[in-house]
């Protein structure tokens, strides 16, 4: 498929793509999926979703220590080792105890980008935060104006929001297709096809996708009906496409997932009417939250079973990042909340390198028969 | 065995008298706690960065997960009890504090038997993201209403939104004890309890700024053991007069030239929470290199934000009191205050425990130690433990690179 490929090159080479669109707007990275996009790139700048470093981590260890998750490494070292040269600024939102270090060390370390940190609140469920939460979105937008130098309108606000909408109804379309009948892509397609859309310039991801989903449209009904059992996947970001190739060669497929590369990207429109910046607050305060964020006691336990539910899914397979303690404090009652309903789930806790490949595979395969 | 030895009068000496006080008041605590509802009282479960001074006002018995932890990293009951976490599912890689509680809640066990079971839970994010996850997993577990108070940290300033935020929920807080406690909440009780607070604060500091004396009178191993107090009875009387009467014994100690470590000739800072489990064994390693710790980052942390509180009134100056302590803050302000309290103490280097267990005290610390090295060429050891967890503790290896590291100060020095 074209439009895949497109993303996958991208994927495969960011800081040689983002070096192309440079040349245009200013580029500002970011790694959480609180960081308000919508605002950057009505700013006309260019919101750079980073996803740790492929190779292998020795700059960033003479900064964070080995018992940090790769995520905040692999970003790191991808910053000292030059692979992101093209960035103009790096913006973090206020995520876990790890983020909040790593925006230290950058602002320390790394003085060639604008930084910024946009201090969240952890809870989402009072009026109190909500109003915090509008007043940071608000100060963002001012201190990136004042950066840009240019205004930053509540009409271009709004364009962005419809922008953003397209693009994440796009993706959810292709999500809904895929749930109906897997076999049309596989889950590494998914993974790249998200992970793209969030690297690539935002209009031409809307095309690539509008694309892609007129293309899987027109396939559906083709395509034989799949008996592959059916997984969730949950966590934060998956940077191993070759879990979906393992599942899948275990007689399984991927049919949604609850990670910031899939559906906690993508859920949760944004108003288009009313104030802009307000209407991105709610969004936030509205969306499925990630486990670093305080809505209420069980609220991501009972997302992942309406999911399981309305996905028909066996079986839930968790990929925690390693050092992760955000989302290693909710496995164990979101596996019970699972387990009371009958629905099986496997923990799977991934470092910078996957365990060797026969080893993982033996797990999933062992996992998937069971289920 | 203890009692057939005869007396060493010179080690006798050394002994610092009113740790014994202490034990008595924490333990008389303890029992309070345990039989707060016989008589009638709410027990809280709050984080230790947390403005407990409130719960004193409401009549509640506050009680730290953290001090229970540390008590279990102390009697080395912290392995078998993180163990028992990881089976309940808990990852080996969360705090340790964290994990123990969980774990020790379920089977009543423990140095103590457990805690009391809370009636409500208040959690202050201002020491860390992990004790809002560590609470929520609580308050499912004794299905009881859970406050966050919630601090944005303060990575360079501290912003106009953050305070009026925060400020917005110091009323939320008491709207808050007045549902769960059925009764209105007292402001002139409220001025009585913050001005202890802030009594005890000044004497914690005094107390911890008795080691600028030489040789030093007491050192961080001692604050560990007395800081319980600042912890977990801040804003009471009980604190104010035994910390009154330790400050009377440290002062004089320091004025006969009576030093924790008998021939004091290196003294050296800590950074990070205590190894519990190993404070004998560490505070004899380096006594024995003639090395006193004479000042840490950790214990002095409960003051760190005095300057910002104000006892006429507490409740507003809390706001910036309790946002901006120091971890609520960023790496490079507290490398600033590691650099102040090197030349306050005169130190010859420092001890950096990386510990696993907590992340925003020890990521950042390679850039600390950088900075100060930079600045003051100063041998620093980094030793990389856990604070409860002694599983993870490699004696030979960290007893080696202390050798290694005092051979280094001592060349310097001389
Ligand atoms: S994976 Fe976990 S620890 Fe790492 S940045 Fe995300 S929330 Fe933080
Ligand atoms: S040790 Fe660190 S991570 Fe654990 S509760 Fe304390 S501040 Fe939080």
């Amino acid at each position: 498929m074209e439009a895949i490929q497109a993303f996958q090159r991208v994927v495969d080479d960011p800081g040689g793509y983002l070096k192309t669109l440079k040349a245009k707007r200013k580029i500002i990275g970011y790694c959480c999926t609180y960081t308000p996009e919508e605002i950057i790139f009505a700013a006309g700048a260019h919101p750079a979703r980073l996803f740790g470093t492929k190779g292998a981590i020795q700059r960033a260890d003479a900064h964070l220590q080995s018992y940090s998750c790769s995520l905040v490494r692999g970003v790191l070292e991808d910053a000292l080792a030059g692979n992101l040269d093209a960035l103009d600024g790096m913006v973090f939102p206020h995520t876990c105890d790890s983020i909040q270090r790593l925006s230290d060390i950058w602002r320390l370390n790394i003085s060639s980008t604008w930084h910024n940190d946009v201090v969240l609140p952890v809870k989402l469920n009072t009026a109190s935060a909500q109003e915090y939460l509008a007043d940071v979105l608000g100060k963002f937008r001012r201190e990136l104006q004042a950066w840009i130098g240019a205004p930053l309108t509540d009409a271009s606000l709004k364009n962005s929001i419809a922008t953003y909408n397209r693009l994440r109804v796009l993706i959810k379309r292709v999500y809904e297709l895929r749930s109906a009948s897997p076999a049309i892509m596989s889950g590494r397609a998914v993974n790249t096809m998200v992970k793209g859309a969030m690297i690539m310039d935002r209009l031409e991801a809307v095309q690539q996708l509008e694309n892609l989903v007129q293309a899987l449209e027109a396939g559906t009904g083709q395509t034989a009906r799949s008996t592959a059992k059916r997984v969730i996947l949950a966590g934060s970001i998956c940077n191993h496409p070759e879990i979906y190739d393992i599942v899948e060669k275990a007689g399984a497929e991927v049919v949604w997932d609850e990670l910031c590369t899939g559906s906690r990207f993508f859920e949760g429109p944004i108003a288009e009417d009313g104030d802009p910046l307000a209407a991105i607050a709610r969004r936030y305060v509205g969306r499925m939250n990630c486990p670093a964020k305080h809505k209420d006691l069980r609220s991501r336990g009972e997302t992942l079973l309406h999911m399981v539910q309305d996905h028909t899914a066996a079986g839930v397979i968790f990929l925690n990042f390693k050092f992760c303690e955000p989302h290693a404090f909710d496995y164990p009652y979101l596996k019970e909340m699972l387990q009371e309903r009958g629905i099986a789930s496997l923990l799977l806790e991934i470092d910078q390198e996957l365990p060797a490949a026969g080893q993982l595979a033996t797990r999933i395969e062992a996992f998937i028969e069971t289920i | 065995m203890a009692e057939d030895k005869p007396r060493d009068p010179e080690k006798d000496k050394l002994k610092i008298k009113s740790a014994k006080k202490m034990r008595d008041i924490m333990t008389a605590y303890y029992i309070d706690a345990k039989t707060a509802r016989d008589n009638g009282k709410k027990v809280a479960w709050i984080t230790s960065g947390g403005p407990v001074e409130a719960l004193h006002v409401m009549d509640v018995i506050p009680v730290y997960p953290e001090n229970h932890s540390a008590m279990i990293g102390a009697t080395k009951m912290g392995g078998q009890l993180c163990e028992l976490a990881e089976n309940m599912g808990y990852c080996a890689d969360i705090c340790s504090y964290a994990r123990s509680d969980i774990a020790c809640a379920t089977i009543n066990g423990g140095p103590i038997g457990g805690l009391p079971a809370p009636d409500f839970l208040v959690c202050c994010n201002n020491i860390c993201g992990t004790v809002m996850k560590w609470y929520e997993v609580q308050a499912r577990y004794f299905n009881v209403p859970l406050f966050i108070f919630d601090t944005p940290i303060c990575h360079t300033d501290f912003p106009e939104e953050t305070r009026r935020y925060v400020e917005k929920q110091t009323v939320e807080y008491i709207t808050f004890l007045e549902q769960v406690c059925g009764k209105k909440f007292d402001f002139d009780r409220m001025m009585e309890v913050g001005k202890l607070s802030l009594q005890g604060q000044r004497l914690w500091q005094d107390i911890l700024d008795t080691t600028m004396s030489k040789p030093s009178p007491m050192s961080a191993f001692d604050a560990f053991f007395h800081m319980a107090m600042i912890v977990t009875l801040r804003g009471t009387q009980t604190a104010v007069d035994y910390y009154q009467e330790l400050l009377a014994e440290m002062r004089e100690r320091a004025a006969n030239k009576i030093g924790v470590v008998p021939h004091e000739k290196y003294r050296l800072l800590w950074d990070n929470l205590a190894i519990w489990h190993k404070m004998k064994w560490l505070s004899e390693k380096f006594a024995a290199h003639d090395a006193c710790l004479v000042a840490d980052t950790y214990t002095s942390a409960w003051c760190s934000s005095m300057k910002y509180l104000d006892e006429g009134d507490f409740l507003k100056s809390m706001v910036a009191g309790y946002t901006r302590i120091y971890l609520n803050i960023g790496v490079d302000q507290m490398a600033d205050i590691i650099k102040k309290m090197i030349t306050k103490y005169d130190v010859d280097g420092i001890v950096m425990h990386s510990n696993r267990s907590c992340k925003p005290y020890s990521l950042g610390q390679y850039d600390i130690r950088k900075r100060i090295q930079d600045e003051f060429g100063l041998p620093i050891l980094m030793i990389e433990a856990d604070m409860v967890d002694e599983r993870s503790f490699s004696e030979s290896q960290i007893e080696t690179r202390i050798d290694a590291f005092m051979e280094v100060i001592k060349e310097k020095k001389g």
